[in-house]
């Protein structure tokens, strides 16, 4: 995405960043990570930065035939956090993204994504789980592009978000352009609070309610990140999503 | 054990408890009975500390405390437990972890010291036992699909790992069938029928009642006990209806 001028508002991937935070770090280098055919890769992103620095970490994604690319993110750190994935789908290629981005204060966090399925029998999983506090902004904006040779595309997009304040925002903006006429593209977004019944029933058994809040969120975030093969991985992600989750009680 | 005086309590601010007096001593069974809308069900939460429902005025002493300015998972640490009419599904926590984590948030609330992993689960799989819960219901996520019936069997297990000192159970009798009334009625006396435990039974129906055998029965109308008598009051009421009795 080495685009020259600074994004603006207008621009819709970046309509809901902290655009001086983005100002102060233009230009961002992308990563190209080109797989080739039938081959998979797997990549674990941490984006933990000090809270008030500027993350931004941008993706180039190039699936050849039969190629499957799995990521997991966790997005929580830094004043602007964002990780952006475009996603190029050749014939018969897989993406998969299970993402959680997890902040409070006055964080702006977002994961972006495009999919591109540009050839036939491709398809893609994206699952992400927001949850937000103090005055946090937490924005998911994924775009699936569909040619008109690339049929028998499936793709699907499932976004919660978790508001755990009255003054945090998110957004969950799925946008599908489709131009071939046999595919399947799912996507269910839903935002809503911690359930007031679980808390009680938690408390009601001796848990303080700091402790039962980390339980339902921590069971929110879920399964997130259980398609991590390596465990030491999905252990040094799994403690620094839950250290993440009590930061913002 | 618990001295209830002169309760009043109000949920959006329509007056529900009206009055309501009670004391329950260490040792005994008390049933509270009564007719739809009465009050019982709100008694349960106030006792509890459901957020929503505002004592007005009145006092409860737990224990020599007062119950009323404590949070609710103090309560449950100082020894209160409340059976839930309607317990509630929490999808992605493990009744393991949930059970767990209630049991040394308590412990810690006493300064005990947390039972171990394997302490914990030889605990839990005597409890599951003793009701006749399947082992693997102790994997599931809380109460995530379980039937009418097994919700209850899982309050009861959570009973007896937790054992509180006071058991409200509200209603824990509906939705069981006669196999399982006769095992939840067994274990709360196994759990709570001891002479430093009291229970407290909220039902509609006697039928629970020839399971635990209380020792006072009270009849609650219209946010106030207004009988109150022994076992035999049951057994009155359910021949005459509330009707007959309230009258």
């Amino acid at each position: 995405m080495n685009l020259l001028a600074v994004p603006t508002r207008r621009d819709e991937t970046w309509h809901y960043s902290n655009l001086e935070a983005v100002a102060s770090v233009w230009p961002v280098q992308t990563e190209v990570i080109d797989v080739p055919a039938g081959t998979s890769i797997a990549r674990v992103i941490v984006q933990d930065a000090a809270t008030d620095t500027v993350a931004i970490r941008d993706y180039r994604v190039i699936l050849r035939e039969g190629a499957t690319a799995t990521f997991h993110v966790l997005n929580t750190g830094g004043s602007f956090g964002r990780v952006a994935i475009d996603v190029t789908c050749h014939s018969g290629a897989h993406f998969e993204l299970g993402g959680a981005m997890l902040g409070t204060g006055e964080q702006t966090l977002e994961i972006v994504t495009t999919l591109n399925h540009i050839e036939p029998n491709a398809t893609s999983n994206q699952v992400v789980r927001t949850a937000l506090g103090g005055r946090a902004t937490g924005s998911y904006l994924g775009k699936v592009a569909v040619a008109r040779h690339a049929q028998k595309t499936d793709a699907s997009q499932s976004v919660k978000a978790m508001l755990l304040s009255r003054t945090a925002t998110a957004n969950a903006k799925p946008e599908l352009e489709i131009y071939a006429d046999d595919v399947k593209c799912a996507h269910g977004a839903t935002v809503g609070e911690l359930d007031a019944n679980a808390l009680f029933y938690l408390a009601s058994r001796g848990i303080a309610p700091a402790q039962a809040k980390v339980m339902l969120l921590g069971a929110f975030i879920g399964s997130v990140f259980d398609g991590i093969d390596d465990p030491a991985e999905r252990a040094r992600v799994e403690a620094a999503a839950q250290a993440a989750l009590e930061r913002l009680l | 054990m618990l001295k209830i005086t002169d309760l009043h309590a109000e949920i959006d601010g329509k007056e529900i408890l009206k009055g309501l007096s009670l004391q329950v001593n260490a040792g005994e069974v008390h049933a509270i009975m009564g007719p739809n809308g009465a009050g019982k069900s709100t008694l349960g939460y106030v006792l509890g500390g459901r957020p929503g429902y505002e004592v007005t005025s009145g006092s409860v002493e737990f224990d020599g405390q007062n119950l009323l300015e404590m949070e609710p998972h103090e309560r449950a640490a100082a020894g209160l437990f409340l059976g839930f009419q309607y317990p509630v599904e929490i999808p992605g926590v493990s009744n393991v972890q949930f059970l767990r984590e209630a049991l040394n948030a308590q412990r810690k609330g006493r300064d005990e010291k947390p039972l171990s992993g394997a302490e914990f689960l030889k605990l839990a799989r005597a409890q599951a036992d003793a009701l006749s819960m399947d082992q693997d219901m102790l994997k599931r996520p809380v109460n995530v699909g379980f039937s009418g019936g097994e919700k209850k069997r899982n309050e009861m297990v959570q009973m007896g790992i937790v054992d509180p000192k006071l058991a409200i159970l509200d209603e824990t009798d509906s939705g069981l069938d006669i196999d399982a009334l006769r095992i939840v009625g067994e274990g709360i006396n196994r759990i709570m029928r001891k002479s430093d435990k009291t229970v407290i039974l909220i039902t509609h129906y006697e039928r629970l009642l020839s399971y635990v055998a209380p020792d006072f029965v009270h009849v609650l109308s219209a946010g106030r006990i207004i009988r109150s008598g022994g076992p035999e009051l049951a057994a009155e009421l359910e021949r005459e209806g509330y009707a007959g009795v309230v009258a």
